[in-house]
């Protein structure tokens, strides 16, 4: 019964939906991706197939890594600026002001550039273990994003962090748990469920940033699509493929983060 | 070998002072590089930030302007003109900026070249300074008209009945009523929107147009002094966001005037 009551449901949400006029906007919409498909050039597609495939993948791996590590740099950052004393708040704060204020590009230029010119004038940086990574973009690339994802999301924890009401706090310690685990147990998870939906748009913001990375010579998925530009002398249709691919690489994260937060309890404080 | 040899070039050889030596010597190099004639490339950089602002000041602009029809039709538009709106916010906020800034750069110079030319025009070479405020502006419209719409909805629904009893035209609605009601609660989001309007500007070197961020890349191309360039370039965006946040400040209090501040409404 419960079922078949979920089916009447869906489809009258359906034929909500599919009005006439929508039906006729996906026609004009279908139309203009066929006239694409047919009229415009794909016969690169099959060259430059692996290629862009793996600079998906780097993509989506620079785009996790700095993701985690930014948000894991910005749970301190939060933290400090929270509760700490001045002499933490303020570091914090003009960490968070400083990467807020300025391009990313300019940080990544500045990182990439700058600091990687000035490091080959000092011999026991030449010499050490580190060297043979510090030629390479992508450590400088994951780094400027990881301090930017850091910088946001550090202002966003802030406000998550002081939003936990003070009687879950002083309930726990009442419990008798040490600061340590109030923090682990408490306070971090209740923190993380009010960040949550702010979460969702800083990742989606930080998968836009990432072709920033192809300006220092990293090949993700923006750098291919260049590279077929200049290869074929075609204007349109990598951009527009590299467009969809965003977009589609967009929707599963939001789809996805709207999964996660479905789950979470969602009466708190 | 000269009997007078610059300090720094004599200490580089031995390593112990070499840091002390290269600090010194840029030191002395930065004020030198960084100043404002011509010799130096500061003046190239003020050039590229004020370019920069120019660019700013025109895509938040076009973007209000869009945001502000952008939000009245997606609350008050057909059907059509809703979902069509929904298409443009939806699309302008997946796609990385960087690729919009090409797409619509080379699609809008294109449609009007090919406009031009149909029409038995000349070609015409579109300026950059034109191009990089129609292209930013395109994608601050749709954030602008997410911002625009929600100040709308936060406006109490009786002060619009009220002015439509009053039988004001939807224009005078628009000005007297609508604008200045919403505007508090515009402010922070068109705010925030601005100071992604300075940052995006920086997007548009890689396309060639000639800002701060590109004037800075050239003097540190030339000069080969990375570090100092980038980092000063940093320094004046900085400034730029600094001083937005407070005249942000000084408007957030003007808009709000006459309402109770936020500190005793909580």
């Amino acid at each position: 019964m419960a079922n078949e009551a979920a089916i009447i449901n869906a489809v009258a949400r359906t034929s909500l939906w599919l009005q006439p006029h929508r039906i006729v906007l996906i026609l004009i919409a279908l139309g203009l991706v066929l006239s694409a498909a047919f009229f415009m050039r794909w016969d690169w597609l099959p060259q430059y197939y692996e290629m862009g495939l793996i600079g998906i993948w780097r993509s989506l791996w620079i785009l996790a890594v700095t993701c985690v590590l930014g948000f894991l740099l910005a749970v301190p950052l939060g933290l400090a600026q929270a509760t700490g004393s001045f002499w933490f708040a303020a570091p914090a704060k003009v960490f968070c002001t400083v990467i807020r204020g300025t391009p990313l590009l300019i940080q990544l230029w500045l990182l990439y550039y700058g600091l990687g010119s000035l490091f080959p004038q000092y011999p026991w940086i030449r010499e050490s273990w580190m060297w043979p990574y510090l030629r390479q973009a992508w450590p400088y690339g994951v780094l400027a994003l990881t301090l930017s994802f850091a910088g946001y999301e550090g202002e966003v924890m802030r406000g998550a962090f002081a939003g936990v009401p003070k009687g879950q706090l002083e309930a726990a310690r009442a419990f008798g748990m040490s600061r340590w685990k109030t923090f682990r147990r408490i306070w971090l998870p209740q923190a993380i469920y009010r960040a949550l939906p702010t979460l969702t748009g800083e990742t989606v913001l930080q998968l836009k940033s990432t072709p920033l990375v192809a300006t220092i010579s990293v090949i993700d998925i923006f750098a291919v699509s260049s590279k077929v530009r200049q290869d074929t002398y075609l204007t349109y249709e990598p951009l527009l493929l590299l467009a969809l691919i965003y977009m589609t690489i967009t929707g599963i994260l939001v789809f996805a983060f709207s999964r996660i937060e479905a789950r979470i309890p969602n009466k708190i404080g | 070998m000269p009997p007078t040899q610059p300090s720094a070039v004599r200490a580089s050889t031995s390593g112990a002072t070499l840091i002390d030596a290269l600090l010194s010597a840029s030191a002395a190099g930065i004020i030198e590089l960084l100043s404002p004639n011509p010799p130096g490339w500061g003046g190239t950089l003020l050039v590229g930030l004020l370019h920069s602002i120019e660019i700013a000041l025109g895509a938040t602009c076009l973007g209000l302007l869009i945001g502000t029809g952008g939000a009245y039709g997606k609350l008050y538009g057909g059907p059509v003109v809703r979902d069509l709106l929904a298409v443009y916010t939806t699309i302008v906020r997946a796609v990385p900026e960087l690729v919009l800034i090409l797409l619509l750069y080379y699609a809008g110079t294109d449609l009007i070249n090919q406009a031009l030319t149909a029409m038995g025009y000349q070609r015409v070479d579109i300026s950059g300074l034109a191009a990089g405020i129609a292209v930013l502006g395109f994608v601050q419209g749709a954030y602008s008209t997410e911002v625009i719409r929600g100040a709308i909805l936060a406006i109490p629904q009786g002060q619009i009945e009220a002015a439509r009893a009053y039988g004001m035209s939807p224009g005078l609605l628009l000005r007297r009523i609508t604008l200045p009601a919403m505007l508090p609660f515009a402010i922070p989001g068109l705010a925030n929107l601005w100071l992604i309007a300075t940052k995006d500007t920086a997007l548009l070197a890689v396309v060639g147009f000639y800002e701060l961020a590109l004037a800075t890349r050239q003097a540190a191309g030339v000069t080969k002094a990375y570090f100092t360039f980038f980092f000063a370039a940093g320094v004046l965006y900085l400034l730029l966001s600094l001083f937005s946040n407070l005249i942000i400040g000084r408007v957030e209090a003007w808009s709000r005037r006459g309402m109770p501040s936020l500190k005793e409404a909580r």
